[in-house]
């Protein structure tokens, strides 16, 4: 395998608002390879948006990057550390959009209603490359038809609110992918799409990132499309990851209760988007009130009392590139579910 | 975009008449009919009127029928210009307004101007820098700015002006121009005196608008559409400026619609206390000595100068706004 | 959403408390709430606070200056006097003119004796909390100087707080009668009721009010008492204060009727009456005060504008407005400047009554 592009290592990201702090990320780590893609899975409210943000160096206030490295292989080949890098630098800015791309959950509002597609597309292209209005406009239009919006010429000049929600979603990758980025984190791209538009825009993303040679982070709540997308998951759950490894060992041998559950969840990759998970118990914990010990043991349907809900687990490997971190498989006379 | 025209310019023809109501009942509301008022008030001066001519002058208006039939009488005759007689100066009510009506506006365009001119920057300032010091500074000073009253302000500013500065903030004009024809001269010299009204006019207004524009744009702050600006690699600065404050220029665009009457109301008072010569004293002037026919024609006025007013900067909006444009809101 | 028992007992326990928690965050708020009540203490107890009878009018006292109190004596013991009236003729002019004569101290006394009035509007009595012993401040005492008239400008100020102060309060009951009414009505009702009723809103603020008020004011008869015409300026101005008001309690029944912890609550099995009075009521409340405080500045200057051009209360009444109309010109400004003081309460007052109303706001609806 090639080298990583992008590297976490053990990353912390915590918001400080005056009732207290929330920490959204608390330790995760991964590698990320060009061609592959990372599937983050985890209920809403776990950290996903937020690891994703911490790349890109846009975690507003009150939160923070406390500590932890994001080494990213340049396109120079030079590897710097983002979260070291001042917030609002050139360098960092060089990073957002032209190394690292992203695209968002809501298609609606993460386009300007009162620009057109073109001037913000536009925009992002004379961002990252040397070229005149002319140009970057042709650069624009060939970027709306490589993301398969028909009659890109005319679309150009639409506003976002006019076209289509599945369309809105093109014109975003067309805006992530305007910098010629080699990373591209999707944040939930199809959450809020319908069944069939959904699965256009994996289609869209897989083809662009053969292309492209794309490192890909897919961040998602939904197994069926970690199943369909993804090379390598990382499993979150409040913040921490509870389990990574490869995409087959994750289906097919699960180890912590969590994935466990998120994987009885999936009905079909064809489910209604945004479905409970009908097996698992209760809900995630306030941010406040998060629970000591491992922060699953409260919903745990395995959970050793006594260990669990005093002791943080450490993540142990279990596996070629897969680890844990669950007491289930730390302690001797614990009997671990087949 | 023509539904959004139609119900402005419903709405805008319904104020109107409104305004022409309310106008009505005042002018109706003092005891006995204004041509009592007239006769009385013209006796006083001398000038006896006849019982004839007081006759004709209710049938004009007539007086000795329904409300209704009154009302669509006078209203017949505002609408085509005839505000009848001022009871008090002897002359037609128009004349005696006369330049008064345009300085009245001159001075409401120039504290909106003026208005949005600070209110803008200091208020994306506010949003932007949430819980600064500029901030805090700004906000109190918004406070002092809407607690207080207009005419207290103006006379504050005025004895400031005389006791410290040693110079007389109040009127329009320098002695020498009050009565001149309108020349070069004179329109420099009433430059010279406008601004001292119109920043006295333009503070509360501002203090009001500073706090709508930094709540919007607090609002739009948190906006995906501002961290996917941000994510391509825009300056924080180029994100600002152009998504978000775009956004929120809209609803702060129109607060026009507040922002004028309360402008107008405000230019009545301090023209009162500076001596402006705006319609202000004349209507006050009028009220007091009942000169009714004056008093709601000035009124009157003033309310539909103001419907037009936000009509015209209600049109403007749409035509700014992509998504009126565009048939998308309504 | 699953509610977990936890979370709902939070939900239901502290509403009430939770606006109390986020209204002490706001210190100014806080400090603010203090001053109002101040205000309306002195309102209630005014006639104590005076020590002159307010419309004892005399020439010879016409526009003293403020006269400051002499909290020692010569042997430098705590003994505050002021000095009594003496008239002496200017050796020039030969002109009489009153001037406080250190030859004649007066000792200032707490619990004096002065003219009479009823205490709460019942007790009569003569009680002031400050005079001389001789019964006469009319001579000696001058803390904010007199007007024109030689009526004693502090004295004056503390009755007109109670009249301006009053005023905002029944103008903002008024005000509050027509917004609940009309604002519930479009809220309960919605469709064409809602409609209607937001339409009138919308026209009655694109009007400019001043020159409305000015001509309704204009048309209370000059033969009406000061009670008649302080109940019609009342009426006038909440008459067209309301439209606020209105669009609060809308928007508060509307969303209360959406809003999530009342569907917390249902879920969680919560009685009717108990979501009503536990929930909506608290928050209701809230909504509403906080909208009557930022309402009743507004309420204050309206008054206080008409009375200064000489529309609102009329002299023998005595407001703030009415003292403001004294200070008008500037002749009399620059004789007797110390009659601007009297913007120094409005101020305070508008001030602390924003403040509060504005710290309630968010205590009620931090996100609103
Ligand atoms: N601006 C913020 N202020 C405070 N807390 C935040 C903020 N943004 C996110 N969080 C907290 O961070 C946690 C993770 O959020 P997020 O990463 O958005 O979850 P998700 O996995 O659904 O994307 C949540 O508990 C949320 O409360
Ligand atoms: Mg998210």
């Amino acid at each position: 395998m090639a080298d990583p592009i992008l590297q976490v290592r053990d990353l912390h990201t915590h918001f400080f608002a005056d009732e207290g702090v929330v920490r959204a990320v608390d330790g995760v780590s991964f590698d990320l390879f060009p061609g592959r893609t990372l599937g983050i899975v985890g209920e809403s409210g776990c950290g996903k948006s937020v690891t994703a943000r911490s790349i890109l160096r846009i975690v507003e206030r009150p939160g923070r990057i406390v500590s932890g490295e994001i080494l990213l292989r340049r396109q120079t080949g030079a590897v710097v550390d983002v979260a070291r890098l001042p917030v609002d630098g050139p360098e960092v800015r060089a990073i957002r959009g032209g190394d690292i791309g992203l695209v968002f959950q809501e298609p609606m509002s993460a386009l300007s209603a009162f620009h057109t597609i073109g001037n913000q597309l536009i925009e992002a292209v004379r961002l990252h490359a040397r070229l005149n209005r002319k140009r970057a406009r042709e650069r624009a239009i060939e970027l709306l038809a490589m993301a398969g919006i028909p009659r890109p010429a005319d679309r150009i000049d639409a506003y976002s609110f006019e076209l289509s929600g599945g369309l809105r979603q093109r014109v975003m990758i067309a805006l992530a992918l305007a910098g010629e980025p080699r990373v591209l984190i999707a944040d939930e791209p199809t959450t809020a799409l319908d069944v069939t538009t959904q699965a256009q825009i994996l289609t869209l993303m897989r083809r662009l990132q053969q292309q492209r040679d794309l490192a890909v982070i897919l961040i998602t709540h939904d197994m069926g499309v970690i199943a369909e997308m993804a090379d390598d998951v990382v499993v979150m759950y409040l913040g921490k990851e509870v389990e990574k490894g490869p995409v087959d060992a994750i289906f097919h041998a699960p180890r912590h209760p969590y994935t466990r559950s998120l994987l009885r969840s999936i009905p079909s990759v064809l489910a209604r988007p945004r479905s409970r998970l009908a097996t698992l118990s209760g809900s995630i914990p306030h941010p406040f009130a998060r629970p000591g010990g491992c922060p699953f043991h409260p919903r745990c349907p395995d959970k050793l009392t006594g260990l669990c809900d005093t002791t943080v687990p450490a993540e142990v490997v279990i596996g070629e590139d897969h680890a844990t971190a669950c007491h289930l498989y730390t302690t001797q006379d614990a009997k671990v579910p087949a | 975009m023509l539904a959004y025209l139609i119900r402005r310019l419903a709405l805008a023809a319904v104020t109107t008449w409104a305004i022409t109501v309310v106008t009505f009942i005042i002018l109706q509301l003092p005891p006995g009919d204004f041509v009592d008022a007239y006769v009385a008030q013209a006796s006083a001066l001398g000038t006896a009127i006849s019982a004839a001519e007081a006759t004709a002058l209710r049938h004009a208006y007539g007086l000795d029928q329904s409300l209704w039939v009154q009302y669509f009488k006078w209203l017949n005759l505002v609408v085509h210009g005839q505000f009848g007689q001022s009871f008090e100066y002897g002359r037609p009510v128009t004349e005696v307004i006369g330049d008064r009506l345009w300085l009245t506006i001159l001075l409401s365009i120039g504290a909106i101007i003026v208005t949005w001119g600070l209110a803008l920057p200091i208020g994306i300032y506010s949003a932007v820098r949430q819980y600064s010091w500029g901030d805090t500074i700004f906000t109190f000073l918004g406070f002092v700015g809407l607690a207080v009253p207009n005419f207290l302000l103006a006379l504050i500013v005025m004895y400031v002006g005389l006791r410290l500065l040693n110079m007389n903030v109040g009127g329009l004009f320098s002695a020498d121009y009050q009565l001149a024809a309108w020349s070069w001269a004179k329109l420099w010299d009433l430059c010279k005196h406008l601004p001292v009204p119109i920043l006295i006019l333009a503070l509360a207004g501002t203090a009001q608008l500073v706090r709508i524009m930094r709540a919007n744009l607090l609002d739009e702050l948190r906006r995906p559409y501002v961290v996917t600006a941000r994510a391509r690699g825009l300056s924080e600065r180029r994100v600002i400026l152009k998504y978000p404050v775009r956004a929120a220029l809209n609803p702060f665009a129109s607060t026009i619609g507040y922002l004028l009457p309360y402008t107008v109301s405000g230019s009545v008072i301090i023209s009162v206390v500076l001596s402006l010569p705006t319609v202000g004293p004349l209507l006050l002037h009028s009220l007091l000595s009942q000169d009714m026919l004056l008093g709601s024609t000035i009124i009157l006025m003033l309310g539909v100068l103001t419907v037009l007013g936000t009509l015209l900067s209600d049109l403007l909006l749409m035509w700014i706004d992509p998504r009126i444009r565009l048939g998308q809101l309504r | 959403m699953i509610v977990t028992d936890a979370e709902s007992r939070v939900a239901v326990a502290t509403q009430r408390q939770l606006i109390w928690w986020r209204f002490r965050k706001h210190r100014l708020a806080l400090v603010s709430a203090v001053i109002v009540v101040g205000f309306y203490v002195i309102a209630i107890f005014a006639d104590t606070l005076a020590y002159t009878e307010p419309f004892d009018t005399q020439a010879a006292r016409s526009y003293i200056p403020p006269q400051p109190i002499h909290w020692f004596d010569a042997d430098g013991h705590f003994h505050p006097t002021v000095y009594a009236l003496k008239g002496r003729r200017d050796p020039r002019t030969f002109k009489l003119a009153y001037l406080p004569d250190p030859a004649e101290p007066r000792d200032l006394i707490l619990f004096a004796r002065g003219y009479e009035y009823r205490l709460l509007g019942l007790i009569p009595t003569e009680i002031h909390l400050l005079g001389v012993p001789d019964g006469r401040p009319q001579d000696a005492l001058f803390l904010l100087g007199t007007d024109q008239m030689g009526r004693d400008v502090f004295s004056r100020l503390v009755l007109a707080t109670r009249t301006s102060l009053s005023i905002g309060l029944v103008g903002v009951t008024l005000s509050l009668v027509l917004g609940v009414l009309l604002g519930g009505l479009s809220g309960l009702y919605g469709g064409w009721t809602d409609t209607v009723i937001q339409r009138v809103i919308e026209i009655l603020r694109s009007i400019p009010t001043i020159p409305l008020w000015m001509g309704l004011a204009a048309a209370v008869p000059a033969s009406w008492s000061p009670q008649q015409v302080y109940f019609a300026i009342t009426l006038i101005i909440s008459l067209i204060g309301w439209t606020e008001l209105a669009r609060v309690v809308r928007g508060r029944f509307l969303s209360l009727r959406e809003e999530d912890f009342i569907t917390a609550a249902e879920l969680a099995g919560a009685s009717r009456m108990r979501i009503i009075f536990k929930h909506m009521v608290p928050s209701f409340l809230s909504h509403i005060i906080a909208a009557v405080s930022l309402a009743l500045p507004a309420m204050i200057i309206s008054e206080t504008t008409l009375s200064f051009l000489g529309l609102g209360l009329r002299p023998p009444a005595i407001s703030w407005g009415v003292l403001l109309q004294d200070a008008q010109n500037l002749q009399t400004l620059g004789l007797a400047p110390w009659l601007l003081v009297v913007a120094l309460p409005v101020i305070v007052v508008i001030l602390a009554f924003n403040f509060l109303g504005d710290g309630l706001r968010d205590a009620a609806d931090p996100y609103g």
